[in-house]
């Protein structure tokens, strides 16, 4: 890309093209349809979290007045264990099936069982009383290190640790082993001066989106059916969905309603199979809701995470060996991203011995999905966390011993390939210089810095834009807009277009528009969307020059596209997108111009936090006083959607350490599903979060992008651990940093 | 169950529906009415989503009952203004990009509208205390009080 490259919309503040609708509530979100005839289901969830199902029967409930149908495990048709497309990562749609609807065992308080739909909602709840369950209740699975033993009670008698050169002799609740290692960690502790090796937990914690999982469907047993549904991914929805009935994707139009936060936990299904079930048995549209008991209870978590961290470094600052053993909780079926905390930990460091162990472990709890960044801030708060105690034991500024030790291009990672350019010296160097590094703490205040690393994808995206006969243009794409997407496909096209931005009309297409399109995450949209649309528009100023030297005679190289005009290079003449766009009945039919890629080369987005936190030492209670967050965005589209992305992380990383997580009973009932208890951060929790974007260029993006959307979720978890054990005087290890934690701490210190 | 007839006032527009006794305003709003841009967020009176006022008070709607509009004067998003004359609270969300995904920004309009009502002149403070029960998820609240600052400085003329 050159470094020169002059824009005329990129970089600008514009307003989103969604905007009027979203501020003005004609924006229709996943609750928002309604069809007519359309009844409503309701879900049977699992009184135990751990149980066998001995009996079901729903004989009474389907005789019910009202009642129009009824969905369990046997109406889902047999699969096999294959993988299928679901978000950030492969699924097994084995697994999926029994999450969707449970088939013999439950597996977590809150599993859905059985499903009802009937002409109201009120008929529904009551029929899923006269639904005849019998359990068998089993020892629950609660505890990671519970989970991980030898005499441990088993999920599944069927699984065995994946990643040992053998299968192992018994069937285990720990679904996988892996290692990664490079250099030689033993010699590299022999080196040191000093090491720090600590123990670390993290709690469940949940996405917390706003907007509750919903559906609206309607079965067409000769056509094609239909759903409406908020998902990060409507592609993979259908991919899910078909996989789950057997049904061919041709016959399943997918559309994306506007969605209201997703995070990652919209990466899965939930109800829109079992709402088809019921709507084909019934021959109604069916809506679901989840009210936010159940979005707890039966949704989306992260994993819960303990580790251990060893990390040595010389005198000098240079840091010899890094180490760490993790285990994280899957939930009820296989697939945390305990591998991801090991690739991830300590890819902020230049160092050349590193050594992981990650287990994935299964409990009685939701099955986890993806979280921005998934797997990396539990990893990277335990990485940086020792990091900073290291530099304090060698008496080394924090952010020194970061820039000393930085990864940089050519920097090898633990999980195979050399970085390529990248902008972490660059963050670190804007934190070192930042007003609020500069700032002196007053007594009883502390301050914590953390770096963080994700890798971002490309992957596959498919746009087409559709020129109208007066010249404006429908962006068609695919990519669900969860925060502001469309202005940056807006000012994509028009920069390389050169309209006027009002001309472009971008819409997220169904399924039957498009070609497929992998779903809004692993921070993908504006780098691979992005370049889907560039691509899409080139192929559409293509076009328009075939056009305009055609009506002049002239051949199209003799013509050129300056904004947002043909120019006959050959002779006289200049005509504008509008002029040529009304003239193509004449020139062979209408234009539209198409980006169907596969993105390679998404650049990794390195951000570095400050906090600075005062505690209240008779509480415990923290307040985070000031905070500033830096990233990478390589090329920042609409900068105020990129400051949005890091404010947003952040302030979900802040919630991380100060007060969210599943609390559970000895039972394995979580005890706190509901936004009163589980407390996200609230407007009055949190301080203005100052922002510097910092723009290295991915030299594989057009325009430089890097995603930024993840790893702003990654660096507060330690920033504020940190920033809460400087102010107490104590070291922090376990999240979060609620008051009666901290308030421990304080009186454990005396 | 019988269902009740209610008269009552929203946006202006004099409106009479029936419900269930036991059924919620919001319910109310959006399954009956088509008022869909009030949204449903906890159904608990903890997120703020469905926030409208009743009688000019700032209230949950998933915490009043739809017979409780009985002659009173309810007021929603739809209410606050149009697509072509936007309230200057809307459009300070647009320029200061105070909304993500969208699903908190009715609630959190309308919850503004009324603080604004009440306090011309809040402090940064003020702002963040009065709108703590609008949960936003996606934007960390900078961008929101930035905006809700931003329009009552306009309000106040000073803009």
């Amino acid at each position: 890309m050159s470094e020169a490259k002059k824009f005329n919309f990129i970089g600008q503040r514009t307003i989103r093209p969604d905007g009027h609708d979203k501020v003005t509530g004609k924006a229709n979100y996943a609750a928002d349809l309604a069809l007519p005839g359309m009844i409503w289901g309701k879900i049977l969830r699992s009184p135990h979290a751990h149980a066998k199902i001995l009996k079901l029967d729903t004989s009474k409930a389907e005789a019910m007045l009202g009642v129009m149908s009824v969905a369990t495990f046997d109406d889902l048709p047999s699969v096999s264990n294959e993988a299928i497309q679901s978000g950030e990562g492969a699924i097994d749609s084995l697994d999926l099936g029994r999450n969707v609807l449970a088939r013999d065992k439950v597996l977590y308080h809150g599993h859905a069982i059985a499903a009802i739909a009937a002409k109201t909602e009120a008929i529904a709840e009551k029929a899923l009383e006269l639904i005849d369950v019998e359990y068998e209740v089993l020892t629950p699975v609660l505890d990671l290190h519970e989970a991980m033993k030898a005499d441990a009670p088993l999920l599944h008698e069927d699984m065995f640790t994946q990643g040992y050169p053998e299968q192992p002799e018994k069937p285990s609740n720990i679904a996988a082993r892996h290692e990664l290692k490079m250099g030689d960690v033993e010699a590299g502790f022999a080196e040191a001066d000093v090491i720090v090796e600590r123990d670390f937990v993290t709690p469940t914690v949940h996405q917390g989106y706003i907007e509750p999982h919903a559906c609206t469907v309607s079965y067409n047993t000769e056509g094609q059916s239909m759903v409406w549904c908020s998902t990060q991914g409507h592609f993979d929805v259908r991919a899910s969905t078909a996989k789950l009935l057997a049904m061919p994707l041709g016959n399943l139009k997918v559309i994306a309603s506007e969605i209201g936060g997703g995070f990652g936990g919209k990466t899965t299904v939930y109800l829109e199979p079992i709402a088809l079930i019921l709507s084909r048995k019934s021959g109604r549209p069916v809506k679901m809701m989840m009210d936010r008991d159940e979005v707890f209870r039966a949704s989306g978590p992260a994993s819960a995470a303990r580790l251990t961290v060893k990390v040595g470094g010389k005198k000098d600052g240079t840091i010899t060996a890094m180490q760490t053993s993790i285990a994280y909780e899957a939930g009820a079926f296989k697939g945390s991203p305990a591998m991801i905390g090991g690739m991830t930990a300590f890819t902020p460091y230049n160092c050349a011995n590193v050594y992981c162990e990650t287990f994935d472990v299964v409990v009685n709890k939701p099955k986890v999905a993806a979280y921005r960044a998934p797997g990396a801030p539990q990893a990277e708060f335990g990485a940086e966390m020792a990091v900073s105690e290291l530099a304090e034991k060698l008496g080394i500024d924090p952010v020194d011993l970061r820039l000393q030790n930085a990864a940089k291009e050519g920097t090898q990672t633990v999980y195979g390939p050399k970085l390529k350019a990248v902008g972490l010296v660059e963050c670190l160097e804007a934190a070192k210089n930042s007003p609020h590094y500069k700032t002196e703490l007053k007594e009883g205040e502390g301050r914590g810095i953390a770096s963080g690393f994700w890798f971002n994808i490309g992957g596959q995206s498919s746009v087409t834009i559709n020129m109208n006969p007066d010249g404006t243009g429908t962006i068609v794409e695919g990519s669900p807009d969860i925060g502001g997407s469309r202005a940056s496909m807006q000012m994509m096209a028009a920069e390389e277009l050169g309209i006027p931005l009002n001309d472009l009309k971008p819409i997220i297409g169904d399924t039957e528009s498009i070609p497929y399109n992998q779903s809004t995450g692993g921070s993908r949209t504006t780098f691979a969307t992005g370049m889907a649309v560039i691509e899409a528009a080139q192929d559409v100023v293509q076009q328009l020059k075939e056009r305009a030297a055609s009506l002049w005679n002239v051949t199209p190289d003799q013509v050129e596209w300056r904004d947002g005009s043909a120019i006959n290079t050959a002779g006289e003449g200049q005509m504008t997108c509008a002029e040529i766009c009304a003239k193509c009945e004449k020139t062979g039919g209408q234009i539209s111009g198409t980006g169907n890629v596969n993105a390679r080369g998404a650049g990794p987005s390195f951000a570095v936090h400050v906090c600075d936190t005062k505690v209240d030492m008779e509480t415990g209670k923290v307040d985070v006083i000031r905070y500033t967050a830096i990233q990478d965005a390589g090329k920042a589209i609409h900068p105020s959607y990129v400051e949005g992305q890091f404010q947003g992380g952040a302030a979900q990383g802040i919630g991380w350490a100060l007060n969210e997580e599943y609390v559970y009973n000895d039972d394995g009932v979580m005890e706190n599903a509901g936004f009163l208890d589980y407390r996200i951060p609230l407007a009055s929790d949190l301080p203005m979060i100052d922002t510097i974007i910092v723009e290295v260029p991915n030299n594989f993006h057009p325009y430089g992008v890097r995603g930024v959307g993840e790893s702003g979720i990654i660096p507060p978890l330690a920033a504020v651990g940190y920033a809460v054990g400087d102010a107490i005087g104590a070291n922090v290890s376990e999240l979060p940093c609620s008051p009666p934690r901290v308030l421990k701490l304080i009186q454990e210190k005396g | 169950m019988t269902k009740v007839h209610v008269t009552t006032s929203i946006n202006g527009d004099e409106t009479e529906f029936l419900c269930e006794p036991h059924d919620t305003l919001l319910d109310v709003l959006r399954n009956d009415l088509s008022l869909t841009g009030t949204k449903e967020g906890c159904g608990s009176g903890d997120c703020g989503a469905c926030s409208v006022t009743l009688n000019g008070r700032l209230v949950c709607s998933c915490l009043v009952l739809g017979v409780e509009a009985e002659g009173a004067e309810v007021g929603t998003i739809e209410g606050v203004g149009e697509a072509d004359n936007l309230n200057v609270i809307q459009e300070k969300f647009l320029e200061h990009a105070a909304l993500q995904c969208g699903i908190c920004t009715p609630g959190l309009i309308v919850s503004t509208q009324a603080l604004l009502a009440e306090n011309p002149s809040p402090t940064e403070e003020e702002a963040r205390y009065y709108l703590a029960g609008n949960l936003c998820r996606c934007t960390g609240y900078d961008k929101i009080i930035r905006a809700v600052m931003d329009s009552a400085e306009t309000m106040r003329g000073e803009g």
